[in-house]
C-alpha cells in the first residue's frame, strides 16, 4: 500500500482532469452533499459532516480538514451512468425521409469519492444495462472510479450486513482510506496503476496500514442499521399477504423518493414527443417509479392500483425477486431510501416486522 | 411539407386572472411554429378578430362562478370538438374557491353598494362540474411546455401525455435536494401532480400544490408529517386549502384536519 498526501491527492484529481475526464464528485449544495461536476479538490466538502436519520438529513461542521468524513448524500453514480432524462433519438423530416440525429460525444467521467456501497451498486446496474443499453455501456466503460472507504457511516447505513462495505473491495480503479494528513491508496486495475505511477506517493508505514483496518472496524461498529437476509427471497414470497403491507401503505406517500435515490433502481419510461409542425420527433427515456400508479398501466388498466401493492412490489423486488432476476440482491445497504423518504419509512424495519410475524398469514401457492 | 388542414382553435376565459392564456402568448420562439400549425380564430386576449364556432380545439381558462358563465361554458362545449380546461381555476375552482367555505351572500352584502346587481353562484366551480372536459391542464399558471406538448400531440393525432405522478418524481429527476428531509420544510410535492418541473423545490421552497392532487394521494400520511414538523392541524389544513383547495382530495384532507386532532390521527386506508 502507498501513502498519498493532500498535495498528491490534488495532483491525482488534476491528472484525471488533464487526461480529459470530467470530474464528478461530492460537493455541498442546498444543504446536502450532492454528486456533481467538480473542478478539483477545492470543491469537495472538506470539514463537513452529516447527521442522517429516517426522513432527516442535516449537514454539520466538523471543523477539521477531512474530505470524506461523512457517508453520502442523495446522489449516486446512477445519476450519471443512467441519467434521469436522456434523449435517445431525435428525428427530423427531410424531404421524403427522416434524418436521425445522434447525441454528441460525452467526456468520460472520473468518479471521485464513491463509497463501497455505490461501487457495488454500479455492479448491480451493470447486470441490468450492460448487455442492452449502448449509452450506459459507453459511459460505464469509459469511466474511472476513485473509491473511498467509509470512516463515518450514517445512522441509516447497513452495508456491513449486506456484504457491500464499508471498505472498498471491488469495482474501483483506485481506492483511498482517509487518515490524518492524507490517504492510504491502492490501485486495482491497470488504469489505476498507471494513474498512481504518475503521482508522487510513498510506501505506507506499518501504522498506516494498521489504521486502514482500524478504520474499517470502527465503521462496522458504528453502522446505524442492519438487514437480516436469511431465507430471502422465500421470506417475502410467502408473506405476500402479510398484514404489514397494508400498515406500511397507510404511512407511505407513494412519492417515489426511495426509488429515485436508490442507486440500483432502474425503472424508466420512454416518452415520445413531436414538434408543433410535426417535422421533429424525439424519444426520451426518463426515470420512473414503481410507486407511480401510471407506471403500472398495462393493456388498458392499472395493474397495481393500491399503494399496498406498489409498496410490496418495491420491497419484494429489491430484496427478493431481484435475486431470481439478476442473481444478486437489489439492495446494497446504502440507507438512502430511509434517509430521503419524506416520512422516514425504513426498509430494515419493514423486513424485520414481516420476519417477526412470518407465517401469520398462510398463503396457498397455486 | 405535409398537407394538413389547420385546426381552428379558440381560447376563452371565465373567472380568472388571464395568467394561463398568457402562457400561450408568451410562447416566444414557439409562437411562429404555433401560428403555422393552428388557426387561432377566437382569442379575445390576443386579437379583436373573432370567428364563430365550431372549433376543433378549445382552451378554457377560469372557473364558473356566475349563472352567465354557466350558460356560456355550455355553449362553448357545444361548439368544441376537443375541450381542454387550463389552470387551477378551470380544473378545481381556483383560489377564488376559498369563498366556497364561507357565506357568499354575506360577502356580496358587505362588498357591493348595490347587492341586487350582483348575480353569482353560491360557489366557484371547476368547468367539469357543468360539461364534459376532454383534457385538464392543471397549474397556477399552467406549464407552457405541457400546453405546447398537449397541442403538438393532438395535432399529431395522439393523446396528450399528462402524468399523474407526484412532483417528487420530477424533483428527484432534476436532482433537487428535498426540503422536507434536509430542511424540515412542509412540502405538498408528494401529493401534487407533476407538470411544473418541480419549480418551488428548485428554489428551496415547499410545493404549494398549485397543480392539484396527483394519483390518488395519501394526504393523511403527509398531514401527519406536517404536524410532526411542528404545524398545528389548522396550519396543516391551510396548506391543503390554497390554490387548488377545492379539488376533492385536498378539500377532504383539510376537512379531516379541521374536524379535530382525534380524526386527524386516525390511520389512513391504503
Ligand atoms: S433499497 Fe435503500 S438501502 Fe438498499 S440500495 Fe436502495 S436506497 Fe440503498
Ligand atoms: S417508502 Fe417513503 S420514499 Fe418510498 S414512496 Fe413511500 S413515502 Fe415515498
Ligand atoms: S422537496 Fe417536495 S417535491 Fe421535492 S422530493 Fe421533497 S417532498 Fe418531494
Ligand atoms: S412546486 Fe407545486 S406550487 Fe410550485 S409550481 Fe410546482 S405544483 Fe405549483
Amino acid at each position: 500500500m502507498r501513502f498519498l498526501d493532500h498535495q498528491g491527492f490534488e495532483r491525482l484529481l488534476a491528472t484525471l482532469a488533464d487526461d480529459g475526464y470530467e470530474l464528478v464528485g461530492p460537493t455541498v449544495r442546498d444543504g446536502a452533499i450532492v454528486l456533481d461536476r467538480i473542478e478539483g479538490a477545492d470543491d469537495l466538502p472538506r470539514g463537513v459532516g452529516e447527521e442522517q436519520g429516517p426522513g432527516s438529513y442535516r449537514l454539520t461542521s466538523r471543523g477539521d480538514g477531512r474530505y470524506f468524513a461523512w457517508a453520502h448524500g442523495p446522489d449516486s453514480a446512477k445519476r450519471f451512468l443512467f441519467p434521469a432524462r436522456e434523449l435517445l433519438a431525435r428525428m427530423r423530416r427531410e424531404g421524403g425521409a427522416f434524418a436521425v440525429e445522434t447525441a454528441p460525444d460525452e467526456r468520460p467521467i472520473a468518479f471521485v469519492g464513491l463509497r463501497s456501497c455505490d461501487l457495488h451498486a454500479v455492479a448491480v446496474q451493470d447486470r441490468v444495462f450492460m448487455h442492452a443499453d449502448p449509452g450506459y455501456r459507453r459511459r460505464r466503460e469509459a469511466a474511472v472510479f476513485v473509491g473511498v472507504d467509509c470512516a463515518e457511516p450514517g445512522a441509516t447505513c447497513f452495508c456491513a450486513s449486506m456484504g457491500t462495505g464499508p471498505r472498498c473491495t471491488e469495482g474501483f480503479d483506485v481506492a483511498l482510506t482517509e487518515l490524518e494528513g492524507g490517504f492510504v491508496v491502492q490501485a486495482a486495475t491497470p488504469t489505476g496503476e498507471a494513474l498512481l505511477a504518475r503521482i508522487e506517493t510513498r510506501e505506507a508505514t506499518e501504522a498506516e496500514v494498521e489504521a486502514v483496518a482500524e478504520t474499517e472496524r470502527t465503521a462496522v461498529a458504528a453502522m446505524g442499521r442492519q438487514m437480516d437476509e436469511w431465507d430471502m427471497p422465500a421470506l417475502l414470497y410467502r408473506n405476500r399477504l402479510h398484514p404489514r403491507w397494508k400498515e406500511v401503505a397507510s404511512r407511505c406517500l407513494a412519492c417515489g423518493n426511495c426509488t429515485s435515490v436508490c442507486p440500483t433502481c432502474f425503472c424508466h419510461d420512454i416518452v415520445d414527443g413531436v414538434s408543433l409542425s410535426g417535422d421533429v420527433a424525439t424519444r426520451t427515456r426518463e426515470w420512473a417509479s414503481c410507486f407511480s400508479e401510471e407506471y403500472s398501466w398495462a393493456a388498458g388498466a392499472v395493474v397495481r392500483a393500491s399503494r399496498e401493492s406498489r409498496y410490496r412490489q418495491w420491497l419484494t423486488h429489491k430484496f427478493a425477486s431481484w435475486i431470481d432476476q439478476f442473481g444478486t440482491s437489489g439492495c446494497v445497504g446504502c440507507g438512502r431510501c430511509i434517509t430521503w423518504c419524506p416520512v422516514g419509512i425504513d426498509v430494515t424495519e419493514e423486513v424485520a416486522a414481516i420476519r417477526a410475524t412470518d407465517g401469520e398469514v398462510e398463503v396457498v401457492t397455486s | 411539407m405535409r398537407e394538413r388542414a389547420k385546426p381552428r382553435v379558440a381560447v376563452f376565459k371565465m373567472a380568472s386572472c388571464d395568467g394561463c392564456q398568457l402562457q400561450l402568448l408568451d410562447a416566444e420562439e414557439a409562437l411562429l411554429e404555433l401560428a403555422g400549425a393552428i388557426d387561432i380564430v377566437n382569442f379575445a386576449e390576443a386579437s379583436s378578430h373573432i370567428e364563430p364556432g365550431p372549433y376543433d380545439v378549445t382552451l378554457v381558462e377560469g372557473s364558473v362562478s356566475t349563472p352567465e358563465l354557466e350558460e356560456q361554458v355550455k355553449q362553448i362545449r357545444d361548439q368544441s370538438r376537443v375541450l381542454i380546461t387550463i389552470g387551477a381555476c378551470a380544473t378545481s375552482g381556483g383560489v377564488q374557491a376559498l369563498r366556497n367555505l364561507a357565506d357568499t351572500e354575506a360577502f356580496v352584502r358587505t362588498v357591493y353598494p348595490t347587492p341586487a346587481y350582483v348575480k353569482t353562484l353560491e360557489r366557484s366551480h371547476p368547468i367539469s362540474d357543468f360539461v364534459k372536459v376532454d383534457y385538464e391542464l392543471t397549474g397556477c399558471p399552467i406549464d407552457r411546455g405541457e400546453l405546447l406538448g398537449a397541442l403538438s400531440a393532438l395535432l399529431a393525432g395522439s393523446a396528450p401525455r399528462l402524468s399523474t405522478s407526484p412532483v417528487c418524481v420530477e424533483c428527484k429527476r432534476r436532482g433537487y435536494v428535498c426540503v422536507v428531509v434536509a430542511r424540515g420544510e412542509p412540502c405538498l410535492g408528494p401529493v401534487t401532480r407533476t407538470g411544473c418541473g418541480a419549480l418551488c423545490p428548485a428554489f428551496g421552497r415547499g410545493c404549494y400544490g398549485c397543480f392539484g392532487p396527483s394519483q390518488p394521494p395519501n394526504t393523511e400520511a403527509l398531514a401527519k408529517r406536517f404536524i410532526a414538523l411542528g404545524l398545528t392541524p389548522k396550519q396543516a389544513a391551510d396548506k391543503f386549502r390554497f390554490i387548488t383547495g377545492w379539488a376533492p382530495a385536498f378539500r377532504e384532507a383539510a376537512d379531516r384536519l379541521e374536524r379535530g386532532p382525534r380524526s386527524a390521527k386516525e390511520g389512513a386506508t391504503p
